[in-house]
């Protein structure tokens, strides 16, 4: 333990928790640094809500060992309450209740950290500070459910899926929200199934499949690690069936090719040497196109690279 | 350990980090969850419709078809003007005078209670059916006025006092077992349903995610509910006081007692009804199966004397029982708490029984 890094703020090893027939997590270690945006991705059900569980002392593992913050929830349980900011998935505060006095409630259970006031000012919800939480838009509620997890002035912050559901604007301003957070310093591990998410805030990301981790890194070191920068997707309607694929894996500058329903993906480093001879080999097999998209190759590939699924395929 | 020290180094924002302050009274984490609670029924209409206004209505409108009437004024018919004069003389009877035929008519049809005809030598005759009670009220109250008519003196002077004081009628026996089923309907469903609801919601596993003290939880549930009660027990009372002139004739701090042991043991009962309900459906059937039989046995409409001998140990034990007999006894007969022993000691042990098994068998999620 000690042969580790020493700015560990979440220390997860040999995790295991099975419900009655489905294994949850099996035996999964992760490490978060102090200060860092952790990033732990997976589809539904890969195991990334109980794992964060786990971690947040409200579920207990069947087997394994959790270090957070330096501290151990058997024994330090009342004293990481305090230090610990937490937004589970889908919670629904009470409706009844405004703003500042859902706030001021949570406010209350904390030693220190920013008054009610404050909080709402954090995440920009002054406007609504006295309507009712029933009233709130998805965005706002999510924003609030935010400042109910700092108003402890929490040391880590754990936000679970914080921007499912939510259109594609209040996603943006709740990143940009969690983006001022992390200039000041806290350690935060944020679970998603959005690729871009992970992207755009995470310094590291985790990818979970079926309760384990099989990938770990940045988003960049990811993306390079499938060989590929670039992704080409072309159709070729019912000709699909006479593709020589073969042949477009020998291609230059073509890392692998796959198919799915008459669709054909493949993984390219050097775009403009890559398309021209794809198009040129093409018209050799006689085959005629009905879509080419590319775009550059995204976490989500590397999920597709590593499962061979998409993500969200429920 | 050495990660333990090395963590305050990383924390750049040590700086800008608020020295704690003293709490005020009302941040304090318990006085926040009370008011929270109390704020929450206030701002739900249907609850307080069911709360405060509901007994009311009802309380109004049993107590206006169970109002004790004057006594029945009884009808009867003569044929003679001589007797008609004489029986006129009693209140309680209002004479028609007939000729023979459409007075037998009226007799047999029931639309008189009594027929008075002259027999021979000036005598009387009454004819009625001795098998209907008011013909026999009739016959009586009809051959005082005729032989007083004719001079005769009672020897012994009489004179009425009426009893219909207040703590003898219906709305006397009514409104505390209004008050009783009250104290466990807003008890039960307060409590079921709000943690219920929660628990779908996932807020009590958020509340438990903060260092919030669970116990101040269940307290916060307990003070509210108490906060209530002098709403709820006010309004009650004060209506039967002011509209019906129902007595409270023990001492109120006595009454207090018996209210706030019933409804904290009633809210025990509701925190174990929610203790692992998952769906306000599954709740609400439960408090309903807990609920109902104590409408009907509890003696809240009507006397729980009048089930079989062979029950009346197992209706005594429940609660809503123990709680309208304490408070009939208070109101009505005057009694201390010392004479409401038992109806406590059965309060008190529900309130223990359930409050130990709902903390065993609560969950947060």
């Amino acid at each position: 333990m000690l042969g580790s890094s020493p700015k560990a703020a979440l220390r997860v090893s040999g995790l295991r928790k099975a419900y009655q027939d489905v294994v949850a997590v099996s035996g999964l270690d992760l490490e978060v640094r102090a200060g860092e945006c952790f990033g732990l991705l997976g589809p539904n059900g890969a195991g990334k809500t109980t794992t964060v569980e786990i971690c947040e002392g409200l579920t207990a593992p069947d087997s394994g060992d959790v270090e957070l913050l330096g501290l151990h929830w058997n024994s330090d349980a009342q004293q990481l309450r305090q230090r610990l900011g937490i937004q589970l998935q889908d919670t629904q505060l009470s409706e009844k209740l405004t703003v500042f006095e859902t706030l001021r409630l949570f406010r209350s259970f904390f030693e220190k950290g920013p008054g009610a006031n404050e909080a709402i000012e954090l995440v920009q919800l002054e406007e609504k500070k006295n309507s009712r939480v029933g009233n709130l838009s998805g965005g706002q509620k999510q924003r609030l459910a935010l400042a109910c997890a700092l108003v402890g002035d929490p040391d880590f912050l754990f936000l679970d899926e914080p921007t499912t559901g939510l259109d594609p604007q209040a996603r943006r301003q709740l990143w940009d929200l969690i983006e001022q957070f992390k200039l000041s310093g806290r350690t935060i591990l944020l679970t998603t199934h959005y690729m871009d998410e992970a992207e755009r805030l995470c310094e590291r990301v985790a990818i979970m499949d079926n309760g384990k981790q099989i990938a770990l890194g940045t988003p960049r070191e990811l993306i390079a690690s499938i060989c590929a920068e670039h992704l080409v997707a072309f159709s070729a309607g019912s000709n699909s069936n006479a593709l020589d694929i073969p042949a477009l894996r020998r291609i230059e500058g073509v890392r692998d090719v796959r198919t799915e329903n008459g669709a054909v993906e493949l993984q390219v480093t050097e775009l403009h040497l890559a398309v021209p001879a794809l198009l040129a080999e093409l018209n050799r097999q006689n085959i005629p196109l009905t879509e080419l998209s590319t775009h550059s190759a995204t976490l989500e590939d590397v999920f597709v690279a590593l499962t061979g699924r998409h993500l969200r395929d429920e | 350990m050495s990660e333990t020290t090395a963590l305050p180094e990383v924390r750049s924002r040590e700086a800008e980090r608020k020295a704690p302050r003293g709490k005020s009274f009302a941040d304090h984490a318990l006085v926040q969850l009370t008011m929270v609670r109390f704020r929450e029924t206030l701002r739900e209409p249907e609850a307080l419709f069911w709360i405060f206004v509901f007994p009311i209505l009802l309380a109004a409108g049993l107590g206006i078809a169970f109002r004790n009437r004057p006594a029945d004024v009884l009808k009867i018919a003569t044929v003679t003007p001589e007797l008609t004069k004489s029986l006129q003389q009693e209140k309680l009877l209002s004479v028609q005078q007939l000729d023979s035929n459409a007075a037998e008519d009226a007799l047999r049809t029931g639309k008189i209670a009594l027929l008075a005809v002259p027999g021979s030598n000036g005598a009387v005759v009454y004819r009625y059916d001795d098998t209907n009670p008011e013909g026999r009220t009739a016959r009586m109250l009809a051959d005082r006025a005729v032989q007083q008519a004719a001079g005769r003196v009672d020897p012994v002077a009489a004179s009425d006092q009426f009893l219909r004081e207040p703590g003898s009628r219906y709305i006397d026996f009514l409104i505390p077992g209004l008050l009783g089923m009250n104290l466990m309907g807003s008890a039960i469903w307060g409590m079921g349903f709000t943690v219920v609801d929660a628990r779908r919601k996932k807020l009590l596993k958020r509340l438990i995610a903060t260092p919030m003290p669970k116990q101040y939880f269940l307290l916060s549930y307990l003070l509210s509910r108490i906060l209530m009660l002098v709403l709820e027990v006010g309004i009650v009372l004060g209506f039967g006081a002011l509209i019906f002139h129902v007595p409270v004739r023990g001492s109120l701090l006595d009454l207090g007692v018996v209210c706030l042991l019933g409804s904290l043991s009633f809210s025990a009962l509701g925190l174990l009804l929610a203790s692992r309900a998952k769906t306000i459906e599954a709740a609400s059937g439960l408090m309903n199966a807990v609920m109902l039989p104590m409408w009907i046995a509890s003696g809240v409409f009507f006397s729980a004397q009048r089930f079989p001998d062979i029950v009346q140990p197992l209706i005594k034990a429940l609660p809503l029982t123990a709680a309208i007999d304490a408070l009939r006894a208070n109101m009505l007969q005057g009694a201390n708490l010392a004479h409401m022993a038992p109806q406590m000691g059965v309060l008190a042990a529900w309130l223990l029984v359930c409050f130990a098994l709902a903390l065993k068998l609560f969950r947060w999620r």
